[in-house]
């Protein structure tokens, strides 16, 4: 179990962690999620004892990382997936990591076995391609046989083999009995692995939740309603006592009442519509309407609208990765396959 | 954590990239090779010298002139343990799996000195050997009054320059901003300072020239350090140990 009270990260004038307090709980795969510059690297590089908070505690099973004995064993880490001596070889790099723990030397080829480097185990890090570095870099993370487990980004910049090869060992980590905290900027990706999720953003605490709650509060279905009569639409719903929000483009969406009766509603007063579409709020789109005012860099061609609007609204709820997800779990395979 | 197990990691740290043997074997070839060079052209210029720089003629610490260039190798080699962890991202993965700063720096420090200590007693005994081959007549041997403690004291002072440079590598963390100051200062700024009398009197506390002293057996005539061959070699040991100091602070202080 890690527990992060009051963790708080200044460099000078500017926060890059702000008073982060929850606890990665044990046994399941914790999501931490957030957009880039959220400060989610610097909390982990803090929960490893990298770097030291301004404010707050970070404990590991109830100790300090410094206080670890052996910290390997307790906890792997991935941080970057290039945090190593490029001259020297894969086995070399995990032998010197494996002797400063006192974890046996059989544990290296094993490892190598298990992130499938074994064949190139005596070749220099540095011909590594960046899928090779992460494989290498999750071999060091496993190799004190930990019972928790921190990716940070663990599937950026891979191809889909990797990304699919990742989530799956992260499944099985935590079918394991491992803990497992993962953090990434893709709500799609946490969808896929993490059962918990913490979202931060601009260094606060903005949800910690399950999954799925998350997906019960924020998956909102609707109805897309839209005709030529808008105005007559709207007063026949008012009437009717049902609540309207409108949307743009002309669209009227409905919350808690099915296609069908809104259908029928219409139909009564002789209304035409050109559209009666149930949908699904995206993950994805939950994610972003919760990050929406914290988000660090957002794209300099129309800074007022939230990050959802630059999106032409017609097309995203369906396309959403969340969405997707939600559909069965039959359709993640054909993402990571 | 146990000392132990952080000493052999870096020993397999060490050993596992080519650099560590490139940059010794060029302190030894170097070093040995100018040596031997330098004493084979003294020897033959021995005739040419002034009385009072026959008087004071130290076959032991001629047949050391090629340390000044293969101290150099040793400075790389002091530079490139500490801080190529930071230039390839290896500190990280040291510090989660080493949290104890102390530990991780003194160890590694440790080894390196360790083994720069054994390639500089090859290359003081082998410059001194094969530099008194050279200087023919004019040759004296380690049975000489004072000659074993220059051999023995040229190779503690490649280690220690060695260690000293690991300390301003620790400060610095970049390899290229450690050698872009330490190269210059010991190949250029100390010994310039050094030889100009105005500012003799500062730079003759400058690490390499305190520490220069152990080697000789005679002293030169225009010296007036006021420091014997001991004096010299605590003085190299205090810029020595005061280097490790602030690296280990900045260690402990900064964000990895």
């Amino acid at each position: 179990m890690i527990e992060l009270e009051g963790l708080t990260k200044r460099y000078g004038e500017k926060t890059a962690v702000n008073h982060l307090t929850f606890t990665v709980q044990p046994g399941i795969v914790t999501g931490f999620l957030g957009p880039n510059g959220a400060g989610k690297s610097t909390t982990m590089r803090m929960m490893l004892g990298l770097d030291n908070p301004t404010a707050g505690t970070v404990r590991i099973d109830g100790k300090h990382y410094a206080q670890l004995k052996d910290p390997l064993r307790y906890i792997g880490a991935l941080l970057d997936a290039k945090a190593m001596h490029g001259g020297r070889s894969a086995y070399n790099h995990l032998l010197c990591l494996a002797q400063s723990n006192g974890i046996p030397k059989g544990r290296v080829t094993e490892v190598l076995d298990t992130v499938g480097l074994t064949a190139v185990s005596r070749k220099k890090a540095k011909g590594f391609s960046l899928g090779m570095g992460q494989r290498l870099g999750i071999a060091g993370a496993l190799l004190g046989d930990p019972r928790i487990l921190m990716f940070d980004e663990p599937v950026n910049g891979l191809d889909p083999e990797g990304i699919h090869w990742i989530r799956n060992l992260m499944k099985s980590l935590a079918a394991a009995g491992r803990t497992v905290f993962v953090s990434s900027h893709l709500m799609s990706e946490m969808a896929l692995t993490a059962d918990h999720l913490v979202v931060i953003g601009q260094g606060r605490l903005l949800a910690d939740t399950s999954m799925a709650d998350f997906i019960r509060q924020n998956s909102r279905s609707y109805v897309r309603l839209r005709s030529p009569q808008r105005e007559r639409l709207l007063d026949v719903l008012h009437t009717a006592g049902i609540t309207v929000v409108e949307a743009g483009n002309g669209t009227l969406e409905v919350d808690g009442h099915s296609p069908e009766e809104l259908g029928e509603l219409a139909a009564g007063h002789q209304l035409v519509l050109h559209e009666l579409s149930p949908q699904q709020a995206s993950l994805e789109e939950a994610f972003m309407q919760l990050t929406a005012e914290s988000v660090e860099y957002h794209a300099h061609s129309d800074p007022t609208a939230p990050p959802t609007a630059a999106a032409p609204p017609g097309q995203q709820p369906q396309q959403g990765w969340g969405a997707s997800w939600q559909q069965g779990n039959g359709s993640n395979d054909e993402r990571g396959a | 954590m146990a000392a132990a197990q952080v000493l052999r990691s870096e020993w397999t740290k060490i050993k596992s990239v080519n650099s560590t043997a490139l940059t010794l074997s060029l302190a030894v070839i170097v070093s040995v090779g100018l040596g031997m060079l330098i004493s084979a052209l003294s020897k033959n210029e021995f005739k040419n010298l002034s009385t009072a720089d026959k008087l004071t003629f130290d076959p032991t610490f001629i047949s050391f002139s090629g340390l000044t260039l293969g101290q150099l190798a040793m400075i790389v080699f002091g530079v490139l343990v500490v801080a190529s962890e930071y230039s390839t991202g290896m500190i990280r993965t040291s510090l989660a799996a080493v949290p104890q700063r102390a530990t991780f720096l003194f160890s590694k420090v440790a080894v390196a000195a360790l083994l720069a200590l054994v390639v500089a007693l090859v290359t003081s005994f082998a410059a001194f050997f094969l530099g008194q081959l050279m200087l023919g007549d004019h040759r004296t041997d380690l049975g000489a009054p004072n000659v074993l403690r220059a051999v023995l004291g040229a190779a503690v002072y490649m280690t220690l320059i060695a260690m000293f440079s690991m300390g301003v590598a620790a400060m610095l963390r970049s390899p290229m901003l450690s050698l872009g100051i330490l190269m210059p200062f010991f190949f250029l700024v100390s010994p310039i300072l050094g030889s100009v009398s105005a500012t003799k009197k500062v730079a003759q506390y400058f690490p390499d020239q305190a520490g220069l002293k152990v080697m000789q057996v005679v002293s030169p005539p225009n010296d007036d350090a006021p420091y014997g061959p001991w004096g010299g070699l605590a003085i190299l040991l205090v810029w020595v140990a005061a280097a490790l100091l602030v690296g280990y602070v900045l260690l402990k202080k900064r964000d990895a």
